[in-house]
């Protein structure tokens, strides 16, 4: 793309601001239109189900830092405005409101929502944006009697932890046999559902949810399980994943499967670029389709978009092939997992009973592919590095050995 | 450039380590410390993103 005079980023969270910022920071003088659907400038989102349900912060820390002085990076704020259609050929994102903005680079950063139950009375709720945290927050203010969460993902774990350490009764339900089971192996997701025990959550685990029953007045009063029991409970939190907002884009010659379907960089369509939790592109390390619900694929995918934009045209850009990692604050534990898990895992430090511990990860061939570490921060940030450096699993052991 | 660590924010998550060691380092004890408040030129880009990654916002940079 020669000299794009306008840049229209859609999406105003985590990954559609680093892209801007880093436009800004790559000295690209045009013009940044900033679409948000929310009415909020952009703030961080994991600790709405840490410290701000908690209570221990106000919604002024939430704001993302490249946010506190929104004039600062000199962009054109569209917020509180949904995207709702896409024209590749006339380039341009037509608006809930009615209105329609021209672009020569687009950027998709447009995130997913929280897939909720199909009937949800008073007293449910999910957890995806600023407007729910508070809704749940008040709700946990009125202290119910016993909060009901079903689905032990990061959003159900994170929200059974802080609603027990705001000394509430807890129950958590998961349809699979352990918690995470979508980016831990069962022996770590089961270390989760320990970490829970002890702390005083009841975890029901490999049960499904029948349904969601209201009482007299219209709130939520239990939930029954398949297999016959019902937990009484007042407040409901239902985590249960989240699906990408694609919606808009039907029809319009991008494709979508779970996700805006990207090559590995990140390209969807001429000048049209994905990042952040709507991307799903070939991460050329795992050779398959991957799309990344997490903070720092945020972060790292908004500044690789941004600078693969500016680039359109001129040399062959690299792929995008980052080393996953993710944290999860449950407690007084920092759970960080450094790539991917695999069928082999051996722990090389410390133990599971200890809660404190590193497990190295390795596939079928005996190739090192990730490590997950407890409370052991500086170790899964060595396993990143060593990740990228694909070294093998008797480098890593002696690396991360303890 | 001045680096400086809200130490109420920070929870030596060490991906700041990760990025820029020269500045960063989080020790055995899990606390961070910072190396070099004021980084030579050639390591500022790598500090930016350092303040990028921060997955608790904790880094911020002074003139």
């Amino acid at each position: 793309m020669s000299e794009p005079k306008q840049i229209v980023i859609v999406g105003a969270s985590l990954a559609g601001l680093q892209a801007a910022q880093t436009l800004r920071r790559a000295s690209f003088e045009g013009s940044i239109v900033l679409i948000g659907d929310e009415p909020h400038f952009p703030y961080d989102r994991p600790p709405l189900s840490k410290q701000f349900l908690a209570g221990a912060w106000e919604e002024e820390k939430l704001r993302l830092r490249a946010a506190v002085n929104p004039s600062e990076l000199g962009l054109d704020w569209m917020l509180g405005v949904a995207a709702t259609g896409l024209d590749l050929d006339l380039r341009t994102v037509a608006l809930g409101d009615g209105r329609t903005v021209t672009y020569d680079g687009l950027i998709l950063a447009c995130g997913a929502h929280a897939r909720s139950l199909a009937d949800q009375p008073p007293g449910v709720f999910t957890l995806r944006g600023l407007d729910d945290a508070r809704a749940l927050r008040s709700a946990l203010d009125t202290g119910p009697a016993r909060v009901c969460v079903i689905g032990a993902g990061f959003i159900g774990a994170e929200v059974a932890a802080t609603a027990r350490e705001r000394g509430l009764d807890v129950t958590m339900i998961e349809a699979a046999a352990a918690p995470l089971v979508r980016v831990l192996d069962a022996g770590a997701g089961l270390a989760i559902a320990e970490l829970h025990r002890r702390h005083g959550v009841d975890v029901r685990l490999g049960v499904g949810v029948n349904e969601v029953q209201a009482g007299a007045d219209g709130r939520v009063e239990r939930v029954l399980l398949a297999d016959g029991s019902a937990v009484e409970a007042d407040v409901v939190v239902v985590g249960i994943g989240v699906v990408p907002n694609t919606g808009w884009l039907e029809g319009s010659g991008v494709s979508i499967d779970n996700g805006v379907v990207c090559d590995s960089t990140c390209l969807a369509a001429p000048n049209v670029v994905a990042c952040g939790d709507v991307a799903r592109w070939n991460n050329p390390r795992y050779g398959r389709l991957t799309r990344v619900e997490q903070w720092d694929n945020a972060v790292d995918q908004g500044a690789y978009v941004a600078r693969r934009l500016l680039e359109e045209g001129g040399v062959d850009p690299e792929p995008f092939a980052p080393v996953p990692w993710f944290w999860s604050d449950q407690y007084d534990r920092k759970i960080q997992l450094a790539g991917v898990t695999g069928p082999n895992a051996e722990v090389v430090n410390g133990s599971l009973d200890e809660q404190r511990f590193v497990q190295l990860y390795a596939d079928d061939s005996g190739r090192f592919v990730g490590a997950l570490a407890w409370n052991r921060p500086r170790q899964a940030i060595q396993a990143r590095q060593l990740l990228e450096q694909e070294a093998g699993l008797d480098e890593a052991r002696a690396a991360l050995g303890g | 450039m001045k680096v400086v660590v809200d130490f109420d924010l920070c929870e030596s998550n060490a991906v700041c380590m990760g990025i820029a060691p020269e500045v960063f380092e989080v020790r055995d004890d899990d606390m961070l410390y910072v190396l070099d408040e004021h980084p030579d030129a050639a390591l500022h880009d790598r500090v930016r993103e350092a303040v990028s990654r921060c997955p608790k916002q904790a880094i911020s940079l002074e003139d």
